[in-house]
């Protein structure tokens, strides 16, 4: 059965070849900062299920302290020149697109049939992680027949994946530190104090009030933490259950739906939000906070939407007033 | 109270502009510190939970083939593509995109799209291409504010699009936290009740798209712009 190990085997080799790669790249000043920053990144993914916790967040500081402290360049990748690229572009024609389509075909394909697949008695992938392995039989298989089309050296495919990872930077290892600050958070019992203190602080007499604290809480406490599943128990054990519930007769599903993309709407604006905001600026050359400000206008139109939507819906439509 | 002093970090790194990566890391020290814990123990929920959510990063996989596709004339055959679509402008191409994506999501393909391989080998460039078309000229600016929406697309449609699936994670994370605290919700009920914010995300961010094609044209009619390549 191919498994999520697996997967994480493929990564870990992809950029164990980074590494190696940066450590000998001499147009980078900061060659060995890349070397171990990816290194550390590849034994994580290599070796993490067997180090023991102590010792995977020992690897998460290093990573935080080399990401942080600036340790990480850019080097040489020596891309094709523009026209030899046009050229290409010409003589290959539509046919480039394929491999670059068999990646989300190969995960289309997984999450809907190879889930169901199974040989020799058990299943061919493992159906609770199908769509991530797919994803990963993709890239296998489209580099496998990029490779052969176009007659290019894996060498060669680490230095143009390398070009992109490092233009990424630090920011790629920002949504596995999220997860981590989320679980201290969550020993500590944040949640809990922050709850207390915002039905003491702010006054929520009123079902709107209520509704507004709640949408907005949602959206802003998504804004520090990166992401609204950290903000959701939060918010509605503080606000949500308590007041719009229980006091007000508020419906559970209304609140917890309409809750929960408030919470979207503050990752829209975060940069704590690394994969959805700074990865996608680094991949496409922009400025760092360039995704934030084409979204920001709709997830404050929308916020304003959710918080509407809730206090017409919450109260009078639902399953639980039966 | 005092565990709040994370949050406080996290905050003041903010407005300070420290690299996020060292403020979640110190905010993460402090605040298990400040709850008591021994430092080993902070270390070992941090490294755990890090561990656990390596299927996060394996988003980068994609990297060298899609490099590999660029380097041998991808983006530039995305641009040829559209060229020869007439009536493709960026805000009209970006909007089909967003509808593609938020369908797909509702129907539990999130898979299909992403910023490393869809938006930055496809998306982008078309849109880039498309926006120049219409016009003969783009400037800088404009194409890199028409590469921003393609990335604000693909999260938009992802975001408001998840939820009406039923067995998306946000889904069983509300399902999940509401049953702990003796509350009984159907998957179902969650998944009708995000369908009036996904249409009104359509609309607003759609809206947003389309216009982008006026502001464009009006820009760049009025400073002429530059020649694409």
């Amino acid at each position: 059965m191919i498994t999520l190990q697996h997967a994480y085997i493929l990564a870990g080799l992809i950029f164990a070849a980074f590494a190696l790669q940066s450590a000998r790249d001499r147009a980078n000043p900061r060659r060995f900062g890349n070397a171990c920053f990816w290194g550390l990144f590849a034994a994580s993914f290599l070796f993490g299920s067997y180090l023991g916790d102590v010792a995977n967040g020992a690897l998460a500081l290093a990573l935080a302290v080399l990401g942080g402290f600036r340790f990480l360049g850019t080097g040489r990748y020596d891309g094709n020149t523009p026209a030899t690229r046009v050229a290409s572009a010409r003589r290959r024609g539509d046919a480039l697109f394929l491999p670059a389509l068999v990646i989300p075909v190969t995960a289309l394909l997984g999450t809907v049939v190879l889930k169901y697949v199974i040989l020799g008695g058990e299943p061919l992938i493992d159906p609770r992680q199908a769509t991530v392995i797919s994803l990963a039989l993709g890239v296998a298989i489209a580099w496998v027949v990029a490779a052969l089309w176009l007659r290019e050296t894996p060498a060669v495919a680490i230095r143009e994946g390398r070009r992109l990872m490092d233009a990424i930077g630090w920011a790629a290892v920002l949504p596995q530190m999220l997860a981590s600050l989320g679980a201290v958070f969550a020993v500590a019992g944040v949640g809990r104090v922050v709850g207390q203190l915002a039905t003491h602080v702010i006054p929520l007499g009123t079902p709107f009030a209520a509704v507004a604290a709640y949408c907005v809480g949602m959206a802003l406490f998504t804004i520090v933490m990166g992401n609204a599943f950290a903000a959701f128990p939060v918010m509605t054990a503080a606000i949500g259950l308590p007041l719009l519930m229980y006091r007000f007769g508020g419906d559970p599903a209304i609140l917890g739906a309409i809750g929960m993309l408030s919470g979207f709407c503050g990752t829209l604006v975060t940069p704590m939000a690394a994969n959805f905001n700074i990865v996608p600026a680094a991949l496409l050359d922009l400025d760092r906070n360039a995704v934030i400000r084409a979204q920001w206008p709709t997830a404050l139109l929308l916020l304003l939407c959710n918080i509407v939507l809730m206090y017409v819906l919450v109260f009078r439509f639902g399953t639980h007033h039966g | 109270m005092l565990v709040l002093s994370g949050i406080a970090i996290v905050v003041f790194g903010f407005l300070l502009r420290v690299n996020p990566l060292l403020v979640v890391a110190a905010a993460a020290l402090v605040t298990g510190l400040a709850a008591g814990l021994h430092p080993l123990a902070v270390l070992a929920v941090l490294g755990k939970a890090f561990n656990e959510n390596r299927y996060v990063s394996l988003v980068f996989l994609p990297l060298p083939v899609i490099g590999l596709l660029d380097r041998h004339g991808l983006q530039e055959r995305a641009r040829m593509l559209i060229m020869r679509l007439r009536g493709a402008t960026a805000g009209r191409l970006l909007f089909a995109y967003l509808l593609f994506r938020q369908v797909l999501a509702s129907l539990g393909l999130t898979a299909i799209g992403g910023h490393a391989q869809m938006v930055r080998p496809l998306i982008a460039p078309m849109a880039e291409a498309a926006a120049t078309r219409a016009t003969g000229h783009a400037d800088a600016g404009t194409r890199a504010r028409i590469r921003a929406f393609a990335a604000s697309a693909d999260n938009v449609g992802a975001f408001f699009g998840e939820d009406i699936f039923v067995a998306v994670s946000s889904i069983l994370l509300i399902k999940g936290f509401l049953q702990q605290s003796g509350v009984i919700v159907q998957p179902f009920d969650l998944s009708l009740w995000a369908i009036p914010t996904a249409l009104l995300a359509l609309v607003i961010h759609g809206t947003r798209l389309l216009l982008l094609d006026r502001r464009h044209s009006a820009k760049s009619s009025a400073t002429g712009g530059e020649p694409l390549t």
